[in-house]
């Protein structure tokens, strides 16, 4: 029916066709008529959901540039969702705000499309292409308040320090290519296989560019600096986005790159990405540990956890392999329920995302006070939810790997990053509400259920992890 | 042997256009001084056996990216700098600050008189063989472009219509809105 060339980029069809539905819908709506933009980005999403299940171990390709492998069907699945419940808590936050709607969802499933191309990418090219789209997508995402000077402010320190590590990434690129002939990743491997590091010494700079390339997007120390202004400047809904979708998209081309590609030469990066993880973990809960302010302190949280993530990369077997895809998801599910409460507890004058605004929130809204403590605990790492699972398996990577001195680093950050969480807690149960400040506003629907599936999924990794399990192992089967 | 005279011919012109970029004191001539350097540039990609990287450089270089440079210079009024008070006052004139980057400038020198001495061992390990051979005519690159990275290429206008959004909607005025 279809030529089977175009199987692999079917997921990615489903998502742009839908981002370029929702452009036409905007165009041609007329004034004051209000469309369900939300609603054709679900069904575009859910399309390459069920495409991605479709094409589960058939290791389809096209073009030679973009596969779908059960490694990028595992990233796209894990999109899929974070898309879907970020478009259910953009909904009344978009009302709310009074958000141009059309270029909002549009940009978001450009964005989406963008991070579902980088996981499949087998080109250096390609990578690069789609890096870019996600990127800007997301830094108009991050200004797309304009009446906030925040906000404008943490687009434009994104987007300066986004293009400077692009040109870093397209540098590191253009050496590959220069040594190797090829942007291919596997024309690349099969040259770098052949090769050893002091018959060629530039490959140790093609390595170490990319390497800065891709830790900015992963917002690794010390290439984080960008990283709190934009998640505090950017509504919270997009933070939540940003902080998993980013990340996720980022570590599955990073892991792609580095453990299949520039595999020969692992003992040559291993010790740079070992330092980058040591200072991520310990930085990102350090300075963690003195916000006042929640999204600030949740950005610094999403850095640390980029360094447990590292952790899981420096491993490099396949308990550390399959331990990535498990703790992405594992993150994703919660970071994203926790930024949804923040998003739906802001109001239009006042975000309401300092740590007092969450005072007293048990007494007045107790059922979102026991979701937010769910997302905050699995943040923490505590069982039995699926951040204790996901730490669980980073670690145990890192000890099979023989890095007892990660591990150790990564148990103890984890026990201090406890106290910031638990701090929160506490604010909801303990303390009394300043009277000054309003009380906190009702929540909807769809926002509501978005919370609780995140929950559900929260405890369902946590508990019967087996399953999900299983399908990340089958997924790093198939490229390493 | 005219080659060599040519090459040389247009490598001054480079690198003295470029000296005078930025020492001409009105921007307006910085600028066109810029486009001869890019000109001159251009002859040397001819040269190099790469007439359509030449081509790309004038039309893309010397012409729309200088045009938006000049633009910027008209509507930011500077027709000159502003000599005695930049000469004495402006902070690059401090001794401390004007040592450090002489010395920077004469590092840099070092390392790329080490960088072409060594070039030619580093030439040996970089392979030849490209994707697509030798990109040299339009009609090669075209076929390159539609064949090999097709795929990159209509990437490439999903993120131009990603940009275009983005800008516009950055760019519009409050109230502007249906």
């Amino acid at each position: 029916m279809l030529d089977s060339n175009l199987h692999a980029i079917v997921p990615l069809l489903c998502v742009i066709l839908s981002a370029l539905a929702v452009m036409a819908a905007e165009a041609f709506r007329s004034p004051g008529e209000d469309m369900p933009l939300g609603g054709l980005g679900l069904v575009g999403l859910i399309g390459a959901g069920a495409s991605a299940v479709a094409l589960w171990g058939r290791n389809a390709s096209s073009f030679n540039v973009i596969v779908a492998d059960n490694f990028s069907l595992f990233i796209t699945l894990l999109l899929v969702v974070v898309g879907v419940l970020t478009i259910m808590f953009s909904g009344p936050v978009v009302a709310r705000d009074g958000l141009p709607k059309g270029e909002y969802y549009a940009l978001l499933l450009f964005s989406i499309a963008g991070m579902i191309m980088m996981a499949m990418a087998n080109d250096l090219l390609v990578v690069f292409i789609a890096l870019e789209i996600l990127s800007l997508a997301v830094y108009v995402l991050t200004g797309i308040r304009r009446d906030d000077a925040r906000a404008t402010e943490a687009a434009f320190k994104y987007f300066l320090l986004g293009a400077f590590s692009s040109a870093f990434f397209l540098y590191g690129i253009a050496f590959t290519f220069g040594l190797s002939g090829s942007t291919r990743l596997d024309r690349v491997g099969a040259f770098l296989a052949a090769q050893s590091m002091s018959d060629n010494p530039l490959i140790l700079v093609a390595i170490g560019l990319l390497l800065v390339g891709f830790a900015f997007k992963i917002s690794a120390v010390p290439f984080h600096m960008w990283t709190p202004d934009a998640y505090e400047g950017a509504p919270a809904v997009v933070t939540g986005f940003m902080s998993t979708g980013v990340k996720a998209a980022a570590f599955a081309a990073f892991t792609r790159v580095f453990l299949s590609t520039f595999e020969p030469f692992t003992g040559d990066w291993a010790p740079m990405v070992w330092a980058l993880a040591v200072v991520t973990m310990i930085l990102g809960t350090v300075v963690g540990v003195a916000q006042s302010n929640l999204k600030r302190m949740l950005a610094y949280s999403s850095i640390a956890h980029g360094g447990y993530l590292l952790v899981g990369l420096v491993s490099a077997n396949d308990i550390g392999k399959a331990a990535i895809l498990f703790y992405l998801l594992a993150y994703a599910v919660t970071n994203v329920a926790a930024f949804g409460v923040i998003a739906l507890l802001g109001t239009k004058d006042r975000p309401n995302d300092e740590l007092r605004d969450f005072a007293g929130l048990w007494h007045t809204r107790p059922a979102l006070a026991a979701l937010m403590t769910v997302c905050l605990l699995s943040l923490g790492g505590l069982p039995p939810t699926a951040g204790f699972i996901g730490k669980w398996y980073v670690f145990s990577a890192a000890v099979s790997a023989g890095y007892y001195d990660l591990a150790i680093i990564g148990v103890l950050t984890s026990v201090i990053s406890v106290f910031f969480y638990l701090r929160v807690v506490v604010m909801m149960y303990m303390v009394e509400r300043d009277a000054a400040l309003t009380p906190p506003v009702k929540i909807a629907g769809l926002g509501m259920a978005a919370l609780v599936a995140s929950i559900v999924a929260i405890f369902y990794l946590g508990i019967l992890p087996s399953r999900v399990l299983t399908f990340a192992s089958q997924s790093i089967s198939t490229i390493f | 042997m005219s080659e060599t005279l040519i090459f040389y011919a247009l490598s001054g012109l480079a690198i003295g256009a470029s000296a005078l970029v930025i020492g001409q004191r009105n921007p307006m001539y910085s600028v066109l001084m810029l486009i001869a350097s890019f000109g001159a540039l251009a002859g040397l990609y001819i040269q190099l056996d790469a007439p359509f990287v030449a081509v790309a450089q004038i039309i893309i270089y010397a012409g729309a990216i200088m045009v938006l440079f000049l633009f910027v210079v008209m509507l930011l009024n500077a027709p000159k700098e502003d000599g005695a008070d930049w000469d004495q006052s402006h902070p690059l004139r401090l001794p401390a600050v004007t040592r450090l980057g002489s010395m920077l400038a004469v590092l840099l020198v070092v390392q790329l008189t080490w960088a072409l001495t060594e070039a030619s061992n580093i030439g040996g390990a970089v392979s030849g063989g490209h994707d697509g051979g030798t990109v040299s005519s339009v009609r090669q690159l075209g076929r390159t472009l539609f064949t090999d990275y097709v795929f990159a290429f209509e990437a490439t206008s999903i993120l131009i219509l990603v940009a275009m959004v983005g800008a516009v909607m950055l760019a519009r005025r409050e109230g502007e809105r249906s």
